[in-house]
C-alpha cells in the first residue's frame, strides 16, 4: 500500500508539470495587451513599457515559462491586479467556505446516493428502478443554476424557511441555514450521479460469480449486499467521484452566484469580468492542484477498497 | 436399508425465452447414498448445473423457476422451502463448489476471512476461533504455508490454489452433501489430478457424499461409484460405474465412449457424434436422442420413461430399443 | 467465425434510433419532447403570440394573463414569444457546437490513433489534460477570454466538448487499423486519408453519434449557464440563459421570469438525456462509462 501510494504521489508530478504548461499556454493567449487592460488605452507608451517589464512581459517566452514554473514550485502564486493582495491570500479567505460547500455536497451525495443506487439494482425493472433512474436523469439535466434558482424560489422566497442571501454570521445555526440550500442544490446533483453509478456497479457484482458462491455459503440479505456486492460495487463509484469532482467544481460557481456566497467560484468569476490576469492565471494554478489532488486521493481511495491494485 | 442422504424425484427445472417456459431439466429423479459419490456426465446444455442449482435454490430469481418434483435431504423437501431456511442448509449441511476458481472467490476479503465467514455464520464462533479454524482446514487442503496465506486475497493465489480454498470454503461445516459443478474442468491436467485426489482423500475423512458434475468421462472414472449419463435435461442411463463403462446401453453413452480419446486406442477410431443438441426451444415430443441415433426405431417417436434394467440392478435406462433387446437377452 | 478481410458491417445511427425506440418505452417520451421543441423552434414566427423584441413598457412584470399566456418581463416583452424565439438559440448553438466539437474532435483521434508513436502520445496528453478540466470552468475561461457574442459562445462550448470525442474516436481506429482489410487497403495503394474516411470512419460512426446526442445536451446546459453568468449572446436577443439571468434580479416578486425558461431547458435537456441514454444502452454497454454529460 506505501508503495502505491509514493507511486501515485509520484505521478501527481509530471500532471501537475503538465497541466501548468497547458494554464501557462491559456492565459497568454488571450487576445489583447494585459498591459492595455490595466492602465487603459490612453496611458503612455513609457508607462505601458514600464508595466510590461515590471511584469515581466518582455522577456522571450521560455524564459517566462521557467520563471513562471519557479514562481509556482516555490509558492508565488503571483497577485491580484484589482486588489493588489497575493493570489494566495485572496484564496485563503474563502477557501473554508468552498471546502465546506464541496464536503456537504459530497457527503449529501454519498448518503443518499449509495442507498438509492443500491435499493434500485435490487429492484430491477420493478417501478422503483425506473422511478429511480427518471429522477436522477432529471437531476443531471438541471444546469447547476437553475435548480439553484428554482431551490431558492420554493425554500426561501415562497416559504420562507432559508435566507434568500448568505450573510457572514458567527452563529453556526446561521451558518448552516446559509450552507442548506447550496449545499442542498450541489447534492442533489452529486446523488443523482452517485445513484445513477451505483445502480449500475451493483448491477454488474450481482452478476458475478463470487455473490453466487456466497449464496451457496448461506450467506444472505444484508449482509450479502453490503460485504460482497457493495463493496465491490464501489471501486467504480469511487472512480465516477473523482470525475465528477470538476463538474461539481463548476457548479459550485453557479451556485455561489446564485445564493450570494464567497467561494472559489466567485472569486473566478471577478477576475474574467475585470480581467485580472494575474489572479486568473493563479486561480487556474489553484483549481489544477485541487483537480490534481482529488485525483490522487481517489487514487489511494481505489487502493484502500481494492487489494488488487496496490500489488503490481 | 438407510434413507439417501438426497432424493431429488421427478425435478423439472425451467427457463423463460422469449416469454415462454422452457425446461431445461426433465423428469430428473435420483438418489445419493451417504458416503457415495454419483458423478453426472454430459455435454455442455445437457441441465447438469441447472440440477445442482436447482437442488440448493440457486437458480436466478428472474426467468428461472423449479416446474415441478421434489428435492428430500434430511426429511424436508427443499423445493418451495423459504428462502431463510434453505440459507441455514447452504454452506452448513449441502455446499457447493464451482468450476471457475478464478472468478468465484470475492476479491476483496481475504481467503481466511472468506472460510471463517462460513463458519461464523452457520456455528455462531467469534472470529478468532473461526479464522483458527481456517487455519487448520487450508492445512487440510494443503495450501503451503498456510498461516502466511490465511490474510492473503485471492487474486495472491494460482487456480489450482484457490480450488483448494474453494474446497476448505465448502467442507468447513463438514457438510453432509457436496454438489461438486466441475470444479477440476478450468484447471491445468496435473492440478487436476492433484484435486480429484484430495476431494476424495477428504471424502473419506469426512464421511461425506459428492454429486459430481463433469463432462470429462476419465474424471468420472477416477471419481465415481455411480454415474448418471444425461442428454438435453433428461437422465438417459444410469449406472455403477464398472458397469456403464463396461457395458454401456444407450446409444448415447456409447457414443460418448466411443468419442472419448484413449491411450490405448489409435486415434484413428474417433467417432465424433453427428448431429447437435436439440434447443431448449425445440425439444422433439419423442426421445431427444433419436434425430441422432443410429438405432432409431418408429416407435422412438413416443417419449421413453427411464426405467430399471433388472429389479434390483441399480442400472436404469431411457431407451425402448435397448430396453427390449435386454429383457429378451 | 468473422471473416477478417472484409470489413465489419457499420451500423448505421438510422438503425440504432429504431433499435432504441424498440426496446426502450421512455425514449418514445424523450423522442417526441425533442421533435416539439425542433418543430417550435422552426415554426417561431407563426407560433409565437408577440414579437420578442418588442418592448411594451406598460404591461411590465406582468403575471401571467390570458393575453401574455407566460407573463412579461421588465421590458413589457411577452415571456412566451420569447421562449419560443430562444428556443431557436439555445438548440442551434448545441447543434452547431456539438457538431463542430464532433467533427474536430474526431478527425484529431482516428488522426491520433491511425498516426500512432510520439504524435498520439502528445496530442492525447493534451486531450486528457482537457478531459481533467471542468466542462463549465473551462467554457467559461474561453469565452471570457475570447469576449460574449454568439460566435465565440459557439467556440467555447465546441472546444470544452472536442475531448470525449477525440478520446472515443481513437479507440476503434487503432482497433481497426490492424485489421486485414486495411492492410489490404494499403497494398491496393489506399492513401491513409482514404483508408480513414472510408474503412475506419464509418464503424465508429454510430458510437460517435449517440455521443453527441449527449454532448448536446451538455452543451444546451453550458450554453444556459454562460448565458446566465452574462458571457453568451447578448440582450435583446432572447436566449433562456439570458432571460434568467435578467428575471433573476426580479425574482422576489417576478417568479414567472425564471420559472418558465427554467422548465424549457429543463425539458430539453432532459429530454435530449433520455435519448441519448437509451440509444447509448441499446448500442453499445462499453460506452456506459463516466462520460454521460
Amino acid at each position: 500500500m506505501i508503495r502505491y501510494s509514493v507511486k501515485r504521489l509520484l505521478l501527481a508530478v509530471p500532471t501537475l508539470l503538465a497541466m501548468l504548461t497547458v494554464i501557462f499556454v491559456l492565459a497568454r493567449l488571450v487576445p489583447g495587451d494585459p498591459a492595455i487592460a490595466i492602465l487603459g488605452d490612453q496611458a503612455t507608451q513609457e508607462s505601458l513599457q514600464a508595466l510590461r517589464q515590471q511584469l515581466g512581459l518582455d522577456r522571450p517566452l521560455h524564459e517566462q515559462y521557467v520563471a513562471f514554473l519557479g514562481e509556482v514550485l516555490t509558492g508565488d502564486l503571483g497577485r491580484s491586479m484589482t486588489s493588489g493582495r497575493t493570489v494566495l491570500e485572496e484564496v485563503w479567505q474563502v477557501l473554508p467556505y468552498t471546502l465546506e460547500l464541496t464536503a456537504a455536497a459530497l457527503l449529501i451525495g454519498v448518503l443518499f446516493g449509495l442507498p438509492l443506487g443500491t435499493w434500485a439494482a435490487l429492484r430491477r425493472n420493478a417501478w422503483p428502478d425506473y422511478a429511480g433512474r427518471l429522477i436522477s436523469l432529471t437531476g443531471l439535466s438541471f444546469p447547476g443554476f437553475v435548480s439553484a434558482i428554482l431551490l431558492l424560489l420554493a425554500f426561501a422566497v415562497q416559504l420562507r424557511w432559508l435566507p434568500v442571501m448568505s450573510t457572514a454570521t458567527s452563529d453556526p445555526v446561521d451558518h448552516l441555514r446559509n450552507l442548506a440550500l447550496p449545499a442542498l442544490n450541489l447534492g442533489i446533483i452529486m446523488t443523482a450521479y452517485i445513484t445513477r453509478v451505483t445502480r449500475s456497479s451493483m448491477l454488474s457484482v450481482l452478476g458475478e460469480d463470487y455473490i453466487r458462491t456466497a449464496r451457496a455459503k448461506g450467506v444472505r440479505g444484508g449482509r450479502l449486499v453490503l460485504r460482497h456486492a457493495l463493496r465491490n460495487a464501489l471501486i467504480p463509484v469511487v472512480t465516477v467521484v473523482g470525475l465528477y469532482f470538476g463538474t461539481l467544481i463548476g457548479n459550485s460557481v453557479l451556485t455561489e452566484i446564485v445564493f450570494t456566497r464567497p467561494g472559489l467560484g466567485k472569486l473566478i468569476l471577478g477576475a474574467l469580468t475585470s480581467r485580472d490576469y494575474a489572479l486568473l492565471q493563479g486561480l487556474m494554478v489553484v483549481f489544477a492542484a485541487f483537480i490534481i489532488l482529488v485525483n490522487t486521493l481517489t487514487d489511494l481511495a481505489y487502493g484502500l477498497i481494492d487489494p488488487r491494485v496496490t500489488y503490481d | 436399508m438407510n434413507e439417501p442422504v438426497l432424493r431429488v424425484e421427478c425435478l423439472q427445472s425451467e427457463f423463460r425465452i422469449g416469454g415462454q417456459w422452457y425446461p431445461a431439466v426433465r423428469d430428473f429423479s435420483l438418489a445419493v447414498e451417504a458416503n457415495e459419490t454419483v458423478a453426472v456426465v454430459g455435454e455442455s446444455g445437457s441441465g447438469k448445473s441447472v440440477t445442482a442449482l436447482s437442488i440448493l435454490g440457486l437458480l436466478p430469481a428472474v426467468g428461472a423457476r423449479i416446474a415441478r418434483g421434489s428435492v428430500v435431504f434430511g426429511g424436508r423437501d427443499l423445493v418451495g422451502l423459504p428462502e431463510a431456511e434453505l440459507a441455514t442448509l447452504r454452506g452448513d449441511a449441502i455446499a457447493m463448489i464451482f468450476q471457475e476458481p478464478m472468478t468465484s472467490l470475492n476479491p476483496t476479503m481475504t481467503v481466511g476471512d472468506q472460510i471463517a465467514e462460513v463458519i461464523r455464520i452457520h456455528r455462531g464462533t467469534s472470529r478468532k476461533t473461526a479464522l483458527s479454524e481456517a487455519l487448520h482446514l487450508l492445512e487440510e487442503v494443503r495450501i503451503p504455508a498456510a498461516r502466511l496465506r490465511l490474510h492473503d486475497y485471492p487474486h495472491q493465489f494460482s487456480g489450482g490454489m484457490r480450488q483448494r480454498v474453494m474446497i476448505a470454503m465448502a467442507l468447513a461445516c463438514r457438510p453432509k452433501l457436496l454438489l461438486a459443478d466441475e470444479p477440476t474442468t478450468a484447471l491445468d491436467v496435473t492440478i487436476q489430478a492433484q484435486v480429484l485426489a484430495l476431494l476424495n482423500e477428504l471424502k473419506q475423512s469426512y464421511g461425506m457424499s459428492i454429486l459430481f458434475i463433469t463432462h470429462n468421462l476419465g474424471v468420472v472414472a477416477q471419481m465415481a461409484d455411480r454415474v448418471a449419463v444425461m442428454y438435453a435435461g433428461e437422465i438417459v442411463e444410469c449406472a455403477p460405474v464398472a458397469e456403464l463403462f463396461a457395458a454401456p446401453l444407450h446409444p448415447y453413452t456409447e457414443a460418448l465412449l466411443q468419442a472419448m480419446p484413449r491411450v490405448d486406442r489409435d486415434s484413428a477410431a474417433l467417432h465424433p457424434i453427428g448431429g447437435q443438441v436439440p434447443p431448449l426451444t425445440a425439444m422433439p415430443p419423442g426421445c431427444a436422442f433419436a434425430p441422432r441415433c443410429p438405432l432409431r426405431q418408429p416407435q422412438c417417436e413416443r417419449h421413453p420413461p427411464l426405467v430399471p434394467l433388472r429389479l434390483g440392478s441399480g442400472h436404469s435406462l431411457r431407451c425402448f430399443v435397448r430396453a427390449a433387446m435386454e429383457s429378451a437377452a | 467465425m468473422t471473416d477478417t478481410a472484409t470489413p465489419p458491417p457499420a451500423t448505421r445511427p438510422s438503425m440504432a434510433l429504431l433499435v432504441t425506440l424498440q426496446r426502450n418505452r421512455l425514449s418514445w417520451i424523450g423522442l417526441a419532447l425533442i421533435a416539439a421543441i425542433v418543430v417550435m423552434a422552426v415554426f417561431a414566427p407563426l407560433l409565437a403570440p408577440h414579437d420578442p423584441i418588442k418592448q411594451n413598457i406598460i404591461h411590465r412584470l406582468e403575471p401571467p394573463s390570458a393575453e401574455f399566456l407566460l407573463g412579461t418581463d421588465s421590458y413589457g416583452r411577452d415571456v412566451l414569444s420569447r421562449i419560443i424565439y430562444g428556443a431557436r438559440i439555445s438548440l442551434m448553438i448545441g447543434f452547431v457546437a456539438v457538431a463542430i466539437a464532433m467533427v474536430v474532435g474526431s478527425t484529431i483521434g482516428i488522426l491520433a490513433g491511425y498516426i500512432g508513436g510520439l504524435f498520439d502520445q502528445i496530442v492525447m496528453g493534451v486531450v486528457d489534460v482537457m478531459l481533467a478540466f471542468p466542462t463549465l470552468l473551462l467554457g467559461l475561461m474561453i469565452a471570457a477570454m475570447l469576449g460574449a457574442s454568439l460566435e465565440n459562445l459557439i467556440i467555447a462550448i465546441a472546444v470544452t466538448e472536442m475531448a470525449p470525442f477525440a478520446r472515443v474516436a481513437r479507440a476503434p481506429t487503432i482497433g481497426l487499423k490492424e485489421r486485414e482489410f486495411v492492410a489490404a487497403g494499403r497494398v491496393l495503394g489506399f492513401g491513409p486519408l482514404r483508408i480513414m474516411g472510408v474503412h475506419i470512419l464509418p464503424n465508429m460512426v454510430s458510437d460517435v453519434v449517440v455521443l453527441g446526442s449527449l454532448w448536446m445536451a451538455s452543451a444546451i446546459r453550458t450554453e444556459a449557464s454562460l448565458s446566465f453568468i452574462g458571457l453568451g449572446v447578448q440582450p435583446p436577443t432572447p436566449t433562456w440563459g439570458g432571460m434568467i439571468r435578467e428575471g433573476f434580479e426580479n425574482i422576489l416578486t417576478a417568479w414567472w421570469l425564471v420559472v418558465f425558461p427554467s422548465l424549457a431547458i429543463l425539458l430539453t435537456v432532459l429530454a435530449l438525456n433520455i435519448l441519448g441514454d437509451a440509444l447509448r444502452d441499446a448500442i453499445d454497454p462499453k460506452l456506459r462509462s463516466e462520460n454521460a454529460a
